[in-house]
């Protein structure tokens, strides 16, 4: 009769019952983080997929001869007042309107920006011009708003922006068939405007793509190189272990702080511009660079020891071991340490607010040299913003930022599969 | 003889080296024609010493195995052989090795011919993540032995067939080396190592991770390889420094404590530490 036995089958049932729960703990957090970003997911999506969209009115625009001078060129028509055309149009459509409060509520229908497309449209095709014409323009945000149900009409018409006569307009448009919901296209071609439907995330990702492949060559490289020495060739002595908790420390510091870093030396110090994605790379890459120095050097350290010495056995050289046998296998693990500070850096906010990336621009950046906001302060930019049509423009840039980063994970998987040797 | 008393004995014979300073390695230490000379090698670890005062010769075109319980230094002193105990930050060589009269601790001694002059084996097979050819071809290009392609080829070709692997890898050799067997790899190394030609080849336990017709193989190669190279082998299996070697040396707890020819190793040893070892009452 064996005790042992007796004594471990006694403790069996409790042994399988511990494993059980703890699987079910397991399986609960995943559950709840699904949960959350499910939640974050419906929430977002559901606000802002109907920015995609955006709402035209179809206006009949008097485009005759005498609007332009008596002469319709390329020349009169730039110089004709086409802010004046609309206004003239909408007075056309909706003769029973005056009074300036009336005007002035009649004319906010259409977008103040309709009038640069009117000329962009004539430019591009001057047949167009020469009689009274129907063209569609961007409505005004509040119309838009409206539009896609956002705004109650049994409301107290003092609690509304868009008041009574014009939902009146606007009902009467929309029985003539001159409302149009279309793909948003300036959303993603324009920079950022006060005016809600006429701004766009184009320069908001301009801003961010040059930041982030500013703070990439930068933090990439950098990292690297300093892992490589710390892990192969620096002496293990006190300078490196002060060294070593530095980067780690460093990578717990509060972005801002390296904003503020920036800001004193990349502005101050060298007199670099201020809120160009040049300068948000720079301090960026600053903050990258303990995460990829850190994830760099556990890559590295995770090469089997076999390896260098079968190189350094055959008579390489310490360089030519590392850079022949030990870095090619310790890739893939180093751009999953990028891949990790490349997300932090495109999420990042606060320390480019500090350098002043945070202000309003219009025009679309072309390099890193000029002034440029990235995604996620565009996002904060936007959150903050009265118009209502900005809540779901909030939500949408908060998807393309999403997407962003679904994008350059799934690149930098690839790359990181196409590495990666199975032998 | 009883255990107590064997034991009891043996740890005075212990006690004669470990604690002597001035004990003196018992046989010859030298060799006819020597390729390698050692002398008075102490090799430390930070505080702690791991090799005292030993000197041997690697003799020209013959093996010697280096065999004694785990711990005694035995790696660690063919590791100074070619230098490969500078990669250990805290290990500190002393005394004066010398490669044909050359001293390969002095600064002008350049660390990187020094590994192409002496070739290393390692205990478990370490073939690089590349194919067959390029792991043969690694060493070769490094050191731009060879001018064409061709060449190349030859040398790859010649060197695995030395390392008696050409008949197994010869339509394979684009394929992983690390998808090889156990022994294959080892001998795969083997060919890495004599594709350089080197003067010298340190094997460090090139059979411990292999099974008995794999280690046949390759103690079949290296009676081969006698012929045209010196070699100085770690073992722990005293069958395999028997079968393998012309002379063996005697390692215990840091010294050298018996050099000779194999035959008298095994049949009379002098010192009673390596009687005692190479019959099997401890170690």
């Amino acid at each position: 009769m064996s005790t042992s036995r007796q004594l471990v089958q006694k403790t069996l049932g409790k042994r399988y019952a511990r494993e059980r729960r703890f699987r079910w703990y397991g399986a609960l957090s995943i559950l709840v983080g699904i949960l959350f970003l499910g939640f974050l997911l419906v929430t977002t999506v559901s606000n802002g997929y109907k920015a995609f969209v955006q709402t035209y009115v179809q206006i009949d625009v008097d485009l005759s001869a005498a609007q332009f001078g008596g002469e319709i060129t390329p020349e009169s028509i730039a110089a004709a007042n086409f802010d004046g055309i609309i206004k003239d149009s909408l007075r056309n459509a909706f003769p029973e309107v005056s009074g300036r409060t009336d005007r002035r509520a009649l004319y906010g229908l259409v977008s103040n920006g309709a009038q640069y497309d009117l000329r962009e449209m004539l430019l591009e095709d001057p047949s167009l011009a020469g009689g009274v014409t129907p063209v569609w323009l961007l409505a005004d945000d509040e119309v838009d708003v409206f539009m896609k149900g956002r705004i109650d009409r049994n409301e107290p018409e003092a609690n509304r922006r868009l008041k009574d006569n014009a939902i009146g307009w606007i009902d009467q448009w929309v029985d003539e068939g001159r409302v149009e919901k279309r793909f948003n296209e300036p959303f993603f071609t324009n920079g950022d405007s006060r005016e809600p439907e006429q701004a766009g995330i184009f320069g908001a990702i301009m801003g961010s793509f040059f930041t982030i492949a500013v703070c990439m060559l930068l933090a990439f490289p950098i990292g690297v190189a300093a892992a490589i020495y710390l892990q192969e060739f620096a002496p293990k002595n006190r300078i490196t272990d002060i060294i070593e908790v530095n980067i780690n420390n460093l990578a717990a510091v509060p972005s801002i702080i390296f904003g503020l870093l920036g800001l004193a030396i990349f502005l101050n110090a060298f007199g670099l511009p201020r809120s160009v994605p040049l300068v948000g790379g720079m301090v960026l890459s600053l903050m990258t660079l303990p995460t990829i120095i850190i994830s760099s050097r556990a890559a590295l350290a995770a090469v089997p020891p076999s390896i260098r010495e079968a190189a350094l056995g055959v008579g390489a050289s310490p360089i030519q071991t590392v850079l022949h046998h030990v870095l090619p296998l310790a890739m893939p693990g180093m751009l999953t340490g990028s891949i990790i500070g490349l997300a932090q850096a495109l999420g990042e906010t606060a320390p480019l607010l500090v350098i002043g990336m945070v202000a309003f621009i219009v025009d679309v950046p072309t390099s890193p040299l000029d002034p440029g906001t990235a995604l996620p302060v565009q996002i904060y930019l936007w959150s903050d913003s009265p118009e209502r049509a900005f809540v779901e423009r909030t939500s949408a840039a908060i998807m393309v930022l999403l997407m962003f980063l679904v994008a350059i994970n799934g690149f930098i998987v690839l790359l990181r599969k196409k590495l990666e040797r199975r032998w | 003889m009883n255990q107590e008393a064997s034991n009891s004995t043996s740890s005075l014979l212990e006690k004669d080296v470990v604690d002597n300073p001035d004990f003196v390695t018992v046989g010859t230490i030298t060799a006819d024609d020597a390729a390698m000379t050692c002398r008075n090698v102490d090799v430390h670890y930070g505080d702690k010493q791991a090799i005292y005062n030993v000197s041997v010769d690697i003799g020209r075109n013959e093996v010697i195995a280096m065999i004694g319980p785990s711990g005694c230094g035995k790696s660690t002193f063919l590791r100074c052989l070619n230098r490969m105990n500078d990669t250990i930050d805290i290990c500190r060589v002393s005394g004066d090795i010398r490669l044909e009269g050359e001293d390969i601790y002095d600064r002008a001694m350049d660390i990187v011919l020094l590994r192409a002059r002496v070739g290393m084996v390692f205990q478990k097979p370490n073939p690089f993540p590349k194919s067959v050819y390029d792991n043969v071809a690694y060493g070769v290009r490094l050191h731009g032995l060879t001018k064409t392609r061709a060449e190349l080829d030859e040398v790859v070709e010649k060197s695995l067939k030395k390392a008696g692997l050409w008949n197994e890898v010869s339509d394979r050799l684009d394929k992983p080396g690390t998808g090889l067997s156990g022994g294959q790899q080892q001998r795969l190394c083997i060919a890495r190592a004599i594709a350089i030609s080197p003067e010298v080849i340190l094997m460090d336990e090139p059979c411990s991770a292999l099974d008995p017709i794999a280690t046949a193989k390759i103690e079949e190669l290296i009676d081969e390889l006698r012929e045209q190279y010196s070699i100085a082998i770690v073992t722990h299996s005293m069958q395999q420094a028997a079968r393998v070697s012309q002379r063996t040396a005697y390692f215990h707890l840091g010294k050298l404590v018996e050099v000779g020819p194999t035959d008298d190793i095994f049949t009379k040893p002098t010192h009673g530490l390596t009687e005692g070892y190479i019959t099997g009452r401890f170690g």
